[in-house]
């Protein structure tokens, strides 16, 4: 399994880098989404995978979840999507200002 | 302690004099004499014990670890030095108080000119070598501040950048070899250092030190090839030029010459070094200097020729040529410092430094002309002036000189050559601006100066003729102590007599005199020849202009190379660079345990097709990318998977947050949509697009490596702890929930605060925004209504998914749920009334102020922090207790909860800015130019 989950981050990673490295606004927000979603899965793996476990303390659980990660990778989709929203609103402004999409600014070639 | 007042005072007096100078010009003047003479007066009074031959130390301990003492040191080299410092200092300052014009701020000059004088202070006073070094910068960069003090002025401005540039190059040097040395003697105590000789120079490290500590002291002295910073820095007021250029900055240089001397001289290196480069800068500036038709200049390249004779004293490296040049220091620093104050008042009262036009200057000020010979024949030499007797001494050193066997009479014989110039520019000095015809073109008449600005001039002359008449009385036991504080040894016998009686020394004089009256009075055919044979300027100076412009020329290119303004490329470099440090990183450490003996999770069919889905997605949106619409379907769908991958190994508050952050970013993401281009044409070459998939590839695969290794490792966990305590202390079972609000909660504030952030940041992006919505109709972006189904489904949602997300929030404590995730269900569920209503019929229902909401969210948590403050506890504490309440039985009230509260309102109104700001762009609200509108204009 774990040659699966290390796969499916490393296309994440890859195809929001991919994206980032186009040359249009939008492109470079849908890529960051996708690089903040391998990162996201990333660090919640860096706890170790278990399925079944609790995730509430109780009496009668056998195994929990490490819960430090979990909280640490929520905060991360929070703050990712006040990062992607930022993002996208800058985009909007320099395509507004600027008459076009381009990351530089100026008109494609 | 005394020591250190010395220092102190005007480095102080650089904050007392702008502070005195709010009270008008003469208070910053007398408060800088002040200062000053009160330096002076401590410094006389440490006087006596140095003349009895003790050697003052005091120290601090500042950084010992790296050897760094605030340590000072007062023998008889540091009070003559301290002495001229402090001394010439109160006299330049009495003279620029009468030169400055009005329009030049009095408190600003003396403010820098205190600071000069504290950090030239330091110099010489210095016992440790690293301090000296600070307090040798300091004055590099205080004589930038009074070189450029005109800075209207590009020559001053030019003037003082080289001198900065190549002072503080050489101080850099001197840097390197202070540490060196430091290095080889084991510490930086002057003490130490000094008694090291033997050790020094036996070592192997002894060349490289020597050559770059030489490097530092010929910078400063001006020695040639560096001689070309001095006469560009005459651009400076000439106060300062008579205080930095004649008496003491430049002469830090042979300053460091002189303490160094002990240590350092004796060796063939430093003989030839330190000779040539005096020997050199001798004859060449005193040439030089004859041909200068600025008065200022000709000065300069003088100082330039007498610090070369200084320089060429210390390198003979005997006892008998160190006196010589200890002395040849005061002379020179009486008669050069004179000679600039009378330069600047001839400038002052003539209106120019020309020598072409300057003549005949003896019938308008002849007090000053008087004064201004008198210099200038200490200059050139001439007996019964204190010139003549160093210079005397200085013939006698090369003609005792054991060294150069056959050779041994070149040194006498440039020496005399120099004399010859000396004379030759003396006279043209005293000829060419007091007498030889009339001026012409002057812009104003001249006459005397003030009588205070002559008083300086006056004290300073009175020096030079008493110690060339009466050099035992004056200056002896003076002289007899800075030798000796220089050699650190017991003294030579030498003799300060007038008259030797005939010998080759005082035919050497001879020759100088006479040979320089005829070289002045073939001065014209001289000045033909001179100008036919080196037409226009030449020298250091154009190749130091031709190296900066290739520096630059360089950083440019290199510049252009790494920031030619692509984004994308500093991108691909970065991307490039984690990829390259990566594949090192992991060639360095072996390669990756791909056995699938490390794996422990078992396969399971959900997962895979959970996993597989979302590789497939996540190349879906890449593949789809230019058509804009697919590509957030395909975003959304990877979003998805991702929260059921959570859900799948047991993260439930991670699933419903990124259930709910996927639903507001893909909202936010369409509704950006409606004003960006949809379709994107393709941009980017084959090449280009290979190379990128190359980039991305290679990141994918090292990151895909990362996490292999990282799962298959061992695993070893500090959550334990917050498992156990998650109940005893934070009074929650959702461990994920009490970490983030009890434990961690002063992160969690500070994320929220950041959130807070971002959301104002947008809010000033969106404002004056002017947008024409991208090719309406193309996706069916019509202004129609929302349909009718959607608008009456959602109204009776509000109240359903408030009420869901209250429960959620509750219940956070205990189970999966919370302020973030109950924050987000609230937002979207506005948000759909927005969607299915209008942002006209919701924004005339909803009135709230998000703003304010975030407002009361971060000050809840806040004040959830703070409250434990008051109650006498550390920051953020929490507390928990249970109520019994009818009917819903026993019920947990934390502390907690309400910081919970504060995050979720600070998110409700986060999400709501975010969202309601860009919906209201594309409304009716929306202050967009509409095209139908326009056309009924």
């Amino acid at each position: 399994m774990e040659v699966l989950i290390s796969t499916a981050i490393g296309f994440l990673v890859a195809c929001g880098i991919y994206l980032m490295l186009r040359a249009r606004t939008m492109d470079v927000v849908i890529g960051l989404t996708l690089l903040s979603y391998g990162v996201n899965l990333f660090l919640f793996a860096s706890g170790r995978l278990v399925s079944n476990a609790a995730a509430l303390i109780s009496p009668d659980a056998a195994a929990y979840a490490d819960p430090l990660p979990q909280a640490l990778v929520l905060t991360a989709i929070v703050i990712g999507f006040g990062m992607t929203a930022f993002l996208v609103v800058l985009a909007i402004r320099a395509f507004g200002d600027l008459g076009n999409d381009h990351v530089d600014g100026k008109a494609g070639k | 302690m005394t020591l250190l007042l010395i220092v102190l005072i005007p480095l102080l007096g650089a904050l007392l004099v702008p502070v005195a100078g709010a009270r008008g010009r003469m208070a910053a003047a007398l408060m800088a004499g002040a200062l000053t003479a009160t330096a002076l007066g401590l410094l006389l009074s440490l006087a006596p014990q140095v003349f009895a031959g003790e050697v003052l130390v005091s120290s601090w301990a500042w950084m010992a670890d790296f050897g760094l003492y605030f340590s000072f040191r007062l023998d008889g080299l540091g009070l003559l030095f301290a002495l001229l410092i402090l001394g010439i200092g109160l006299l330049v300052i009495l003279y620029a108080t009468y030169y400055l014009s009005p329009k030049d701020s009095m408190s600003k000059f003396f403010a820098f000119m205190m600071l000069f004088m504290g950090a030239m202070l330091g110099v010489v006073l210095s016992e440790n070598l690293i301090l000296l070094l600070i307090f040798w910068e300091l004055t590099s960069l205080t004589s930038f501040l009074l070189v450029s003090f005109w800075r209207h002025r590009a020559d001053a401005r030019q003037g003082a950048r080289i001198a900065l540039a190549i002072t503080g190059g050489g101080g850099l040097c001197l840097l390197a070899g202070i540490l060196l040395l430091g290095e080889i003697v084991g510490s930086y105590e002057l003490s130490v250092v000094l008694a090291s000789a033997d050790l020094i120079q036996s070592h192997d490290l002894f060349a490289p030190a020597l050559i770059l500590i030489l490097l530092g002291a010929f910078t400063k002295s001006a020695q040639f090839p560096f001689h070309f910073w001095l006469p560009h820095a005459m651009a400076a007021p000439t106060p300062v030029s008579a205080y930095l250029h004649s008496a003491t900055m430049v002469k830090a240089g042979v300053f460091l010459l002189a303490r160094m001397h002990p240590a350092l001289s004796g060796g063939d290196l430093w003989f030839y070094l330190v000779t040539t480069a005096g020997l050199v800068t001798l004859v060449f500036a005193a040439y030089v200097a004859l041909f200068r038709h600025d008065l200022k200049g000709l000065l300069a390249y003088s100082t330039i020729s007498h610090l070369g004779l200084i320089t060429l004293l210390f390198g003979f490296g005997t006892p008998l040529a160190a006196v010589a040049g200890v002395f040849h220091i005061i002379n020179h620093a009486t008669f050069k410092a004179s000679l600039f104050m009378a330069a600047g008042i001839i400038d002052h009262e003539a209106g120019t430094r020309d020598m072409r036009r300057l003549n005949g200057l003896f019938k308008y000020m002849p007090y000053t002309a008087m004064l201004a010979m008198v210099a200038a024949a200490a200059m050139a030499g001439v007996p019964l002036l204190n010139g003549f007797l160093s210079k005397e001494m200085f013939f006698v050193e090369t003609l005792a000189l054991q060294r150069l066997d056959d050779w041994a009479w070149l040194i006498p014989a440039l020496a005399t050559l120099g004399g010859v110039f000396a004379v030759a520019y003396s006279l043209r000095f005293i000829h060419d601006v007091f007498f030889n015809g009339e001026p012409k073109n002057l812009p104003k008449v001249p006459h005397e100066p003030p009588r205070w600005m002559k008083i300086p001039v006056e004290v300073l002359v009175t020096l030079c003729l008493l110690v060339g008449i009466f050099p035992a009385f004056t200056v002896g036991p003076l002289l007899a102590t800075a030798a000796a504080g220089v050699l650190q040894a017991p003294l030579p016998e030498y003799s300060l007599a007038i008259w030797h009686g005939f010998n080759i020394a005082l035919m050497m004089s001879f020759v100088a005199l006479v040979g320089g009256i005829l070289f002045y009075l073939l001065r014209h055919r001289l000045f033909a020849l001179h100008a036919r044979l080196l037409p226009g300027e030449f020298g250091a100076k154009q190749i130091f202009d031709k190296m900066i412009i290739g520096l630059l020329d360089i950083s440019r290119w290199l510049t252009h190379l790494l920031e030619n303004g692509s984004l994308q490329r500093y991108m691909a470099l970065l991307v490039g660079a984690a990829v390259t440090v990566g594949l090192y990183a992991a060639a360095q450490h072996g390669a990756i345990n791909f056995s699938m003996a490390g794996s422990s999770i078992p396969f399971n069919g959900v997962a895979i097709a959970i996993l597989i889905g979302l590789i497939l997605a996540g190349v879906g949106t890449v593949l789809l990318h230019r058509h804009r619409l697919p590509a957030l379907v395909m975003l959304g769908v990877v979003g998805l998977c991702l929260s059921l991958l959570f859900v799948y190994f047991s993260a439930p508050d991670l699933a419903l947050t990124q259930l709910s952050v996927e639903v507001v970013t893909i909202i936010l993401l369409l509704l950006a949509l409606h004003f960006m281009p949809q379709e994107a044409a393709a941009d980017s070459g084959n090449a280009r697009r290979w190379r990128d998939a190359a980039l991305a590839g290679g990141a994918g695969i090292g990151v895909a490596g990362l996490t292999w290794a990282v799962l298959t490792s061992p695993f070893e966990t500090l959550s334990g702890f917050y498992l156990e305590q998650s109940v005893p202390g934070g009074g929650g079972s959702n461990v994920v929930n009490v970490i983030l609000v009890d434990f961690r909660g002063f992160d969690t504030f500070g994320e929220i605060t950041v959130l807070a952030i971002a959301a104002i940041g947008i809010h000033a992006l969106l404002q004056n925004l002017v947008i024409k919505p991208n090719d309406p109709g193309r996706y069916g972006w019509a202004p129609a209504k929302p349909p009718l189904l959607l608008e009456v489904v959602s109204r009776p949602l509000l109240p359903l998914a408030l009420m869901v997300a209250l429960y959620l929030m509750l219940r956070g404590h205990n189970a999966p749920g919370g302020g973030f995730i109950a924050g987000l269900v609230v937002g979207i569920a506005l948000i759909l009334q927005y969607l299915a209503s209008g942002v006209e019929w919701t924004q005339a229902r909803l009135r709230i102020n998000y703003f304010k909401v975030i407002a009361v969210g971060l000050i809840l948590s806040l004040l959830t922090g703070v409250a434990s403050w008051v109650v006498g506890y550390p920051f953020m504490t929490t507390t928990f207790t249970y109520l019994y309440w009818p009917v819903v039985g026993k019920f947990e009230v934390a502390s907690a909860m309400v910081f919970d509260l504060g995050v979720f309102l600070t998110v409700v109104g986060i999400t709501m800015v975010i969202l309601a700001e860009l919906g209201k762009l594309s409304g009716p609200l929306a202050p967009r130019p509409v095209p139908n509108k326009e056309e009924s204009r």
